[in-house]
């Protein structure tokens, strides 16, 4: 009995700093910016009939889904590209593309986007290359749009979409594969097939990561798009910070995190959450 | 080792993705050599002045001081409570242990501005008691930079705690030895890599974290990154390209070093 009971006082006593810490620093504080969705500027739910009727959120909201859909399906088609040689390579093919996913992944967001500029801008490396063989006389608008904007999260987000593409490759038996080839099925075949089906859980999971980190950018969207192609990150920090709006602000974050929890939830449904790791 | 490898439809498209992946990186080094005082190819002659500024510009030296700074006390805290939480899992495997890792992990999962807006709350709050730990100061950012690494530490912690053998553990408490000396005389010498892994990565997320220090900070705790952020937004300045090669290579070093010694470890 009373080692029971030291037992549930270790375990209390071991838990609860960090608990504490996030009921504290972290759960008490969301419930004050819930409170602030209904009672700023007056009390009720006044911002959230707001969020269903004002045109700019609305295409606020839109922009985010179309930019997140494209990058998801972008990301997760190179990753599964580069993932291939990195888990089923040469040894040499492997180093090379390992070091080409691990040094981005490390790189900060901010030295990322700042490269993008430096590529995309007008006086960047390709408009400055591209005037000087006189293939234009104009720079080309690259950045400061969506098309920006959809790059930079890309290559942001391939190294995510990585991990879970390769769990998924590595645990692959490698005998069907051989057994596909030895019956007669061409390379391409053997690949869309076998192969692909069989990774099915790493690109569900892989696309739901990169699909959830995209809705909510901020950073690359902010650089990259100029201000002039604003996701629902950046309108949330528009909202607070210079027209000040606390109560749409705090609305908007509401509604992303059921959504985004919604999808979580979806995610844990249909893939189990081994498979992702 | 698989027996089936990629063929040349598939290595091309890898070497154009692992392209992509390196362009961006690649063409900062040029910018940061430029003699131009915007941002600019050069053309014709090179110049070292954007290092120069990072060096002698007092702003980029009190920037990376404090960011060191906020990055240990940061990286000390949740260290402390992710390894104190996930013995506490460890070694009692409490009932609701699932949903109490679940809340620990809330704020990885949570799109980061959320966490943001969450926290300027809570910094904002606390600013109406004191004015030394709050909005804009450095023990905000810290505890906020904790929040938000945490639940990373924690995930490592628990990871490399989960290869330990349990029976190590048994066989100290049945010879007696007390919760305290089975924690850090049998389990935590057994994890130490882990801890110091989760130590590094709390500092590095720490140290490059922007999203959420965005909403913390205005003019006092300048960190690192909130100063390139400044200096992306306005008018930009090179000095950040030299700055970013300098973070570049830093990465492919420590990178190159750590693979070295994962095959040499592995070798025997």
């Amino acid at each position: 009995m009373r080692g029971i009971l030291s037992d549930r006082m270790g375990a209390a006593l071991l838990m609860a700093p960090l608990l504490l810490f996030l009921v504290l620093a972290y759960a008490w504080p969301f419930l004050g910016v819930v409170k602030w969705s209904v009672t700023l500027p007056t009390p009720g739910l006044g911002q959230y009939g707001a969020l269903a009727t004002d045109p700019l959120v609305q295409s606020v909201f839109i922009r985010t889904l179309r930019i997140a859909l494209i990058v998801t399906l972008v990301s997760v088609a190179a990753a599964y590209a580069i993932t291939v040689v990195w888990v089923r390579g040469s040894p040499v093919q492997r180093v090379v593309a390992e070091f080409c996913i691990l040094v981005p992944f490390w790189i900060s967001v901010l030295t990322r986007a700042f490269g993008w500029v430096a590529l995309l801008s007008n006086r960047g490396l390709i408009n400055t290359w591209l005037q000087s063989i006189g293939f234009i006389t104009e720079p080309l608008a690259l950045v400061r749009n969506e098309f920006g904007v959809i790059v930079g999260m890309t290559h942001f987000l391939i190294p995510f979409a990585v991990f879970p593409l390769a769990s998924a490759m590595r645990s692959l038996d490698d005998r069907v594969l051989l057994a596909a080839r030895g019956l007669g099925s061409s390379r391409m075949r053997t690949f869309w097939s076998v192969f692909v089906p069989m990774t099915r859980s790493g690109i569900i999971g892989s696309a739901l990561i990169v699909f959830v980190f995209s809705l909510g950018f901020f950073v690359t969207p902010a650089i990259l798009g100029g201000g002039r192609s604003v996701m629902i990150a950046e309108l949330i920090y528009l909202r607070i910070f210079q027209s000040p709006d606390w109560g749409l602000g705090a609305a908007i974050s509401v509604v992303l995190v059921l959504f985004v929890g919604a999808l979580m939830a979806l995610l844990f449904r249909y893939v189990r959450p081994k498979q992702l790791v | 080792m698989p027996t089936y490898r990629p063929g040349p439809v598939s290595l091309i498209l890898a070497v154009l993705v692992a392209l992509f992946l390196l362009l961006p990186l690649l063409a900062v080094i040029p910018v940061s050599l430029t003699p131009s005082r915007m941002l600019a190819m050069p053309t014709g002659e090179l110049s070292l002045r954007h290092y120069r500024a990072l060096i002698e510009d007092p702003r980029w030296i009190d920037a990376i001081l404090l960011s060191i700074r906020i990055g240990i006390v940061s990286s000390a805290i949740s260290t402390v409570l992710a390894l104190c939480f996930s013995l506490g899992v460890w070694m009692f495997q409490p009932r609701f242990t699932a949903a109490l890792v679940g809340f620990v992990l809330l704020p990885m999962v949570v799109p980061p501005v959320v966490s943001a807006i969450t926290l300027y709350f809570l910094l904002t709050s606390i600013s109406g008691f004191s004015s030394f730990f709050g909005y804009d100061t450095w023990l905000g950012v810290a505890m906020a930079h904790s929040v938000m690494t945490v639940p990373f530490a924690t995930v490592l912690i628990l990871v490399s705690l989960s290869q330990l053998d349990r029976r190590i553990d048994l066989a100290a408490r049945g010879l007696g030895a007390s919760v305290w000396e089975r924690a850090t005389r049998i389990i935590m010498p057994n994890i130490k890599f882990g801890i110091v892994t989760a130590a590094l990565l709390s500092f590095v997320l720490s140290w490059e974290e922007i999203g959420v220090t965005l909403f913390i900070t205005s003019v006092n705790a300048i960190t690192l990154p909130r100063l390139m952020w400044m200096g992306l937004r306005d008018n930009i300045d090179p000095a950040i390209a030299a700055l970013s090669v300098i973070l570049i290579i830093i990465t492919v070093l420590v990178l190159a070093v750590r693979s070295v010694v994962a095959r040499q470890r592995g070798g025997h």
